[in-house]
């Protein structure tokens, strides 16, 4: 028998090493497959006539020059859809196919599928539609006039009266931002020959795909199962639906697998984006800049239809003061209607577009002090056991506001001389005279909820069972890029005691929802989930054994190996969790309540270049520092911070989709400007971990925090070379070149 | 056309008789998807391929203009004896996340070290500006060929 002494030593690949992805391999060798990949012999290929008018009555389709087109084995519309035919996050508004009248720019009227991916394109090209034009809704206020909206937030919290001495306004407006996941749309439906199919399609929550194409096509929720797969990216852009319904349709009709992948083009059309926002704020404050009074009105343009524009409102109202403190609040939301394409989440949820009005406004606020803005933030900073200033929720978790801050005012200052072309503005272009340049510095802080609010059932399941190899954490949770695949089983070994531990997919028949990649919350929620089941699997063991420790090799008692690992899993060890976090519950009629269940605070310091002559600017560096709960992998945790970043970076300065009328003028990668390697910033990080959060072990989720206040951060330092008030993002070089319009 | 070219080493051939990219043709037609699709039109890098050891956007390139060519895709990269050391390097910085803009960086780096053993971080960034990664902010990507090349790594 094995015996031993002393103490086991930590296990390996647990949590707080910066253990490589499992999938990180297949990746750089080309091996792994993504939707985009997947191939079964006799599929087809799916395509989608879309809408050319943001508006218009349908008059009539006629699909017969399509369906004379050689191998063309289906022409749908909505007259062929089974079931009551509408989708949506929130609530199903969406037809699956436009009927009567389109309501967007690239709405999906018509779906076909052919033999090849050529012929389903021009198939759906020649489906004629003929349409009478419709005056587009373009103008969100103007919505909010016509009461078009899908949501209104009314805040008020404390003395109305308030009156702070020192008073600053703004008005704000942000830009519609595009996800831009590198791998665009994607999917295959298989029809299983008795009425039901498997779905394999770019997602981030499959749960929330399977009920939806259930409710909309009219099905037995066992008739659909949607499998997770490979994901090229998502942030925000895969969590509604857009061809999972069409595919399913095509493969039940034709009887044959069905496969579509969208073209870049067709991939701006065919997924939400980040909300635009116009933003009106008053700030009030004492002679020591301490918050008196904040007022604000919040327009989103939440487009044709609803997908989570109300949630996203929401979180730009509950988040619109920041991470500070103030008992007099008024804050007015509209989540207007329109006709210009649907918004829904992109990373950072409302939190983002708030941020960059309540910052500017900070920093105004400090000029008109005449105070640091640093030292302003800190005056007003928000603390556990405070209360935040829109909701008058309790803040009962860490929340190192303060030490946010203080470790950003400590990090140096970490900028040489510009030494190639590379650092100047315009880049190697040499557009830029160096002595042109001028050097700004900006600060910014953010607050984001973590998890979904307003008393929505929010939670994950996760199942962790033995086998020989060692411990399987089953999930239908999306690996979207972000590291869950690594986390997980990193949390799992941690548990059990275990080293060898891997992470597997399962599709929606075989585990319940895990809830969305979204919000920041996988870590927490499915964390949350494998280690309570890791935990209870092995406390169920050592139980049954009477052994005092679990390891790779088996079970021990008294430094004796009393099961070897062969033997243990001879029999079924398995354990499967649902993780709920702390209940939340929906807002008064004052929008105020315990309506989040926790909170993340990060804080930027950005360095700019720019040449205020041509308008270019160079973002030299971004400093941050993040409150992570405890950092699980902090490798991965750099990797997120630095990526989210790098697009929050994109919004303050060059990404934004140009609409005109309804119509998005820059959808392809030539137009819609994304940040390149030459654009990147150096970043230093500084991680802010405090014990307390409900995450596994303490961690919170740490990938929408980089997004926020990267953005006013940036903008803060273009103000402070150039002096020019830029109240809107992106920032364009006109509006640093060319004199300021007034609003 | 019947097209008859070398791909990461072994002769193969395809039939176009459309206006297919080679792009196309690799991941459709020869079993070759690990270049990847992600703009259509030379903008991001993801198709990155060598032609004739030269560095392309396979998307932006006829399939025809590939006869009688040389073509590397990322599947050809690695040897029997393991990765590439482009590989390594990006496999240890944690460079890869969704792993998409991956075997276009992968083969642009491939074609940056040949050129040059040990370029400089201006020249990594400039060797891989071609090449658009929205996850990673390309910190990770830099510190990896910073290391690859023997230099201080941030």
């Amino acid at each position: 028998m094995t015996t031993r002494t002393g103490r086991r030593g930590a296990v390996q690949g647990g949590i707080g090493e910066s253990t490589l992805r499992p999938d990180g391999i297949p990746k750089l060798r080309g091996e792994f497959m993504y939707a985009q990949d997947m191939h079964v012999d006799g599929m087809l290929w799916g395509a989608t006539t879309r809408s050319p008018h943001p508006h218009a009555r349908i008059v009539s389709i006629d699909v017969a020059p399509a369906l004379a087109i050689a191998g063309v084995h289906a022409v749908l519309t909505q007259e062929d859809v089974p079931g009551p035919g509408h989708f949506g996050l929130e609530h199903p508004d969406q037809p699956v196919l436009a009927g009567e009248v389109v309501r967007y720019w690239g709405e999906p009227v018509a779906i076909v599928a052919a033999e090849d991916e050529d012929t389903a394109r021009r198939a759906a090209a020649a489906v004629v539609v003929e349409y009478e034009e419709l005056e587009p809704l373009i103008d969100p206020e103007q919505a909010d006039a016509r009461d078009e909206v899908f949501r209104r937030m009314k805040i008020r919290r404390g003395d109305q009266d308030a009156r702070g001495s020192v008073v600053v306004e703004g008005y704000y407006e942000v830009g519609m931002q595009d996800q831009a996941p590198l791998g665009t749309e994607a999917g295959l439906a298989v029809p299983d020959g008795s009425g039901g199919v498997d779905l394999y399609a770019t997602s981030q929550f499959v749960h929330v795909d399977q009920q939806q194409v259930v409710a909309a096509l009219g099905l037995r929720p066992e008739q659909v199962r949607a499998h997770p797969v490979g994901i090229g990216g998502a942030f925000g852009a895969r969590e509604d639906v857009n061809l999972h319904i069409h595919l399913c349709m095509l493969a039940l009709y034709t009887g044959k697998p069905v496969k579509m992948v969208y073209h870049r083009g067709e991939s701006f059309t065919g997924h939400v984006h980040r909300h635009p926002a116009r933003m009106w704020y008053r700030h009030e404050a004492d002679e020591k800049g301490r918050l008196v009074r904040v007022e604000a009105k919040i327009v989103v343009d939440g487009g044709a239809y609803a997908s989570t524009t109300a949630a996203v409102l929401a979180n730009a109202c509950y988040f619109a003061v920041g991470p500070y403190r103030c008992d007099s609040v008024a804050v007015d939301g509209v989540g207007a209607r329109t006709n210009n394409p649907p918004c829904g989440a992109m990373r950072g949820f409302g939190a983002v577009q708030a941020c960059f009005g309540y910052e500017s406004q900070m920093d105004r606020l400090a000029a008109e002090l005449g105070m640091d803005p640093l030292e302003l933030r800190r005056r007003n900073a928000l603390a556990t056991g405070d209360r935040l200033a829109t909701t008058g929720q309790l803040i009962e978790t860490p929340l190192p506001v303060v030490e946010v801050i203080d470790s950003l005012a400590a990090m140096p200052l970490l900028v040489d001389e510009p030494e190639s072309p590379g650092d100047l503005p315009g880049g190697s272009g040499l557009t830029t005279e160096p002595h042109q340049v001028r050097r700004g510095i900006g600060y910014a802080l953010s607050i984001k909820n973590l998890g979904f609010s307003e008393g929505f059932d929010d939670y994950a399941q996760a199942r962790v069972r033995l086998t020989e190899e060692g411990a399987i954490v089953e999930t239908a949770a999306i690996e979207v890029g972000q590291g869950l695949v690594n986390v997980l089983a990193q949390i799992a070994r941690s548990a059990l005691g275990v080293s060898r531990a891997e992470v597997r997919h399962v599709d929606t028949s075989r585990i319940d929802s895990a809830g969305s990649t979204s919000a920041s919350r996988q870590t927490q929620l499915s964390g949350g989930a494998t280690h309570k089941a890791a935990r209870r699997l092995r406390e169920r063991i050592l139980e049954r054994y009477e052994g005092d420790d679990l390891d790779d090799e088996g079970v021990w008692r008294g430094g004796l190996l009393v099961v070897r690992w062969g033997e243990l899993v001879e029999e079924s060890w398995e354990e499967t969790v649902t993780f709920r976090h702390p209940p939340t519950e929906a807002p008064d009629e004052n929008g105020q309540g315990k309506m989040h269940a926790d909170f993340a605070v990060a804080g930027h310091r950005a360095v700019v270049g720019v040449d205020p002559e041509l308008g270019l600017v160079r973002v030299l560096r971004v400093d941050t520092a993040q409150d992570v709960g405890r950092a699980l992998n902090p490798e991965s945790i750099r990797g997120q911070i630095e990526g989210g970043i790098m697009q929050g970076v994109g919004l303050a300065v060059m990404e934004e989709l140009v609409l005109e009328g309804g119509r998005i003028r820059n959808a392809t990668f030539t137009d819609y400007l994304l940040p390149t390697i030459l654009d990147a910033p150096d970043v230093e990080a500084i991680l802010v971990e405090q014990d307390g959060s409900w995450g596994p072990f303490g961690a919170k989720g740490v990938g929408e925090p980089p997004t926020i206040s990267s953005t006013p951060a940036v903008v803060a330092a273009i103000r402070n070379a150039t002096g020019k008030a830029l109240n809107r993002v992106p920032v364009r070089p006109q509006d640093i070149a060319l004199e300021e319009v007034s609003h | 056309m019947i097209l008859t070219f070398r791909l990461n080493g072994e002769e193969v051939h395809a039939r176009v008789d459309y206006p297919a990219s080679l792009l196309d043709v690799l991941r459709h037609q020869l079993g070759a998807p690990g270049s990847k699709d992600a703009c259509e039109q030379g903008e991001c890098g993801s198709c990155s391929v060598l032609l004739d050891g030269e560095l392309v956007c396979s998307c932006l390139v006829m399939a025809g203009d590939a006869e009688g060519s040389e073509v590397i895709t990322v599947e050809g990269v690695a040897t029997e004896g393991g990765l590439h050391p482009v590989q390594e390097a990006m496999n240890r910085a944690g460079a890869v996340q969704c792993g998409f803009c991956t075997p276009g960086f992968v083969v642009a780096a491939v074609d940056l070290f040949d050129r040059k053993p040990h370029p400089s971080t201006e020249e990594i960034k400039e060797a891989l500006a071609g090449n658009i990664c929205r996850c990673t902010g390309y910190g990770a990507i830099i510190r990896a060929f910073e290391e690859l090349a023997g230099r201080e790594v941030r």
